[in-house]
């Protein structure tokens, strides 16, 4: 891994930050360097496709480019982001986060009353009315022992720096979605910060599709004992999409449990994806359980995937620490097998790739995603002609 | 009445060191309701000879026909050649991760019958297929051959014989890796098909002992690349008492 040099790196003297919990964070955009490819974190990102994302000053995301469908016991209202809730989560890492972060003078806050449950979900969409750089903040608290689901959706064309701020208290239950269903000419970073109450129980799932530039950094904190977080991550890229995922899991607490799995397909000259996956197993995180795991399933030539994992860790009294990660071009073999059937090669084709994908799509657990991310996938191969 | 007619075939592989040819002039006709065994030593090509029927990328076919009631196979994709009639029960299926078995054969069905079958009949052949085959009910919500022991993956293969009713299939050593129980059953569900559908088959195997279960009408003796010697079913009993020796070592 690549070293980085931030601000506490340098006043520490000229000793490149190892590990993931000594970067830096602040709100303020000046604390952190202009973006270069030669900095570990942005190493592979196409800084042209940005567009403003990275400057000090840009719009905000107001109420009307957001609606929702909400579900009983889940509230929403827009804060003025001076609230103590913000930041109750986490702080930002690098640059564009920050620029985020200090340009939303308003929070989105989605709060789940305590002790309620519903299996229904809640659904917001967030749609750019103009593809400007604009920030958006959100935070999502669940009360204790509470049990929701709840999706985000970002669809049409925008150019989106976002905060999302995940808090579960005490036994809560969320299943929390993020879709990145972008058309082409949008640009959206996403950093979501997740910090898990005692026994408190998180699914994360990022679904992307769409976008010349996505980056999603879901970031979990396990400070508390017994939590358990599962995040899965699907994605689809196709010529012209760049997609990134970097989720990070920080086991802090005792007996916590974290589960990782994102798998992606892609297609087309161009189709450029990333996934690092960071595990970081504090000496005081006894008796942790981790597993994390990325494949990609490379359809054409011309198309490139970049996974890594990274596993530190600092106590050896854990229950289990793994990770895998593949990149694998289409097999031949399972083709032949299905034709030897009678199935016609498209249609072959996109089984298996369904069939690839459908191990992450059916923990979403939200059937009308399900169905719509599958309807999608089909669409995707058709126009391809895969 | 459907014919399948290899006639001359030559095949070969490229591998590292360049093309080598496995198949040297093969020529076998089978016809519905006929089985025919087709026995060797290792090497012998009885696996390119299957794989070359049904079209897998890996041979090429360098010279020769083969012709499925006159209409000329070579030209036909690996689908095509399955929707005309043919089947390949493979020696090792390959694991198809995220696709139910419930969904590949009914994709499958609805591929070669050109219309999705009736739920209700469908629901009901399947069920009881499987039964004859002392398949559990759950294996249909399992993902193809993901997981699957040796003997599940044969019964998987014969299931789809059976369910998909081709008119030629051959099996490339199925018997291979089933203890007697689960090759007592998977032989049952050949002698149904053929039976049932005067299906035509052509048995690929190393061992005779699926030939007490499966009782051949022709036996061919495969040695570097093409036919030997051929015969009846007492020809089969001659290798069990006399193994290949005597024609691996005519061949060198």
């Amino acid at each position: 891994m690549a070293a980085q040099h931030g601000l506490e790196a340098h006043s520490h003297g000229n000793v490149p930050i190892q590990t993931r919990s000594e970067r830096p964070r602040s709100t303020s955009v000046s604390d952190f360097p202009e973006l270069s490819n030669r900095q570990e974190i942005w190493r592979y990102v196409p800084l042209d496709r940005l567009r403003g994302l990275d400057k000090e000053v840009m719009g905000e995301l107001t109420e009307s480019e957001v609606t929702a469908e909400l579900a009983s016991g889940t509230s929403m209202r827009w804060v003025d982001s001076t609230d103590p809730l913000v930041g109750s989560a986490g702080l930002p890492e690098e640059r564009v986060s920050a620029a985020a972060w200090t340009n939303a003078s308003k929070t989105l806050v989605i709060e789940v009353e305590a002790e309620s449950e519903t299996t229904d979900a809640s659904f917001l969409k967030i749609a750019p009315n103009t593809a400007e750089a604009k920030a958006l903040h959100v935070v999502v608290s669940v009360g204790n022992h509470a049990k929701a689901t709840i999706a985000l959706d970002h669809l049409g064309q925008g150019v989106l720096g976002e905060n999302v701020e995940i808090v579960l208290g005490d036994g809560a239950q969320l299943n929390f979605v993020t879709l990145q269903e972008w058309e082409s000419g949008s640009t959206h970073v996403s950093t979501q910060f997740s910090k898990l109450g005692r026994d408190s129980s998180l699914k994360h799932v990022v679904v992307t599709m769409g976008g010349d530039l996505v980056r999603v950094v879901p970031a979990v904190s396990l400070s508390a004992a017994g939590a358990e977080v599962n995040m899965y991550g699907v994605y689809l890229a196709g010529s012209g999409n760049y997609f990134e995922h970097r989720p990070y899991v920080d086991h802090i607490a005792e007996n916590c449990v974290s589960n990782v799995a994102y798998k992606g397909a892609l297609q087309g000259v161009g189709a450029h994806t990333v996934w690092v996956g960071d595990v970081l197993i504090r000496e005081s995180a006894v008796g942790t359980s981790t597993y994390e795991l990325n494949r990609n399933l490379l359809l054409t030539d011309g198309a490139r995937a970049d996974s890594v994992p990274n596993l530190e860790i600092e106590t050896g009294k854990i229950e289990g620490a793994g990770h895998a990660s593949a990149s694998g071009r289409f097999d031949d073999e399972q083709l032949f097998y299905l034709m030897s059937r009678g199935i016609d090669e498209d249609q072959a084709r996109k089984l298996v790739v369904r069939g690839f994908l459908s191990e992450v799509i059916q923990k979403i657990g939200i059937e009308s995603i399900e169905q719509r991310l599958i309807s999608a996938i089909e669409a995707e191969l058709e126009k391809a002609g895969a | 009445m459907t014919t399948l007619e290899i006639k001359n075939l030559h095949v070969s592989v490229e591998t590292d060191q360049g093309s080598k040819q496995i198949l040297r002039g093969v020529d076998l006709t089978i016809k519905s309701g006929e089985i025919h065994a087709v026995m060797g030593p290792n090497g012998s090509g009885k696996s390119t000879l299957a794989y070359s029927v049904a079209g897998h990328p890996k041979y090429e076919v360098t010279d020769g026909q083969i012709l499925l009631d006159g209409e000329d196979v070579l030209e036909m994709s690996v689908d095509e050649r399955a929707r005309a009639g043919l089947f390949l029960a493979m020696q090792y299926p390959v694991e198809i991760p995220g696709v139910s078995v419930s969904n590949f054969l009914r994709t499958a069905k609805t591929a070669l019958s050109g219309e999705a079958p009736k739920l209700r009949e469908w629901v009901g052949d399947l069920r009881d297929a499987m039964g004859n085959l002392r398949m559990d009910s759950d294996f249909t919500e399992r993902n193809v051959n993901e997981g699957f022991s040796g003997g599940e993956k044969k019964r998987h293969e014969i299931l789809q014989l059976e369910l998909l009713k081709p008119k030629i299939a051959i099996l490339d050593e199925t018997d291979s890796g089933l203890d007697v129980d689960a090759l007592k059953v998977v032989s049952e569900g050949v002698n149904r098909a053929h039976a049932d559908n005067g299906l035509g088959v052509l048995l690929i195997t190393h061992y005779t002992r699926i030939l007490r279960y499966i009782k051949p009408d022709f036996v061919h003796v495969f040695v570097a690349g093409k036919v030997a010697e051929q015969g009846g079913a007492e020809l089969a009993e001659r290798l069990e008492n006399e193994g290949y020796d005597r024609y691996t070592k005519a061949a060198v």
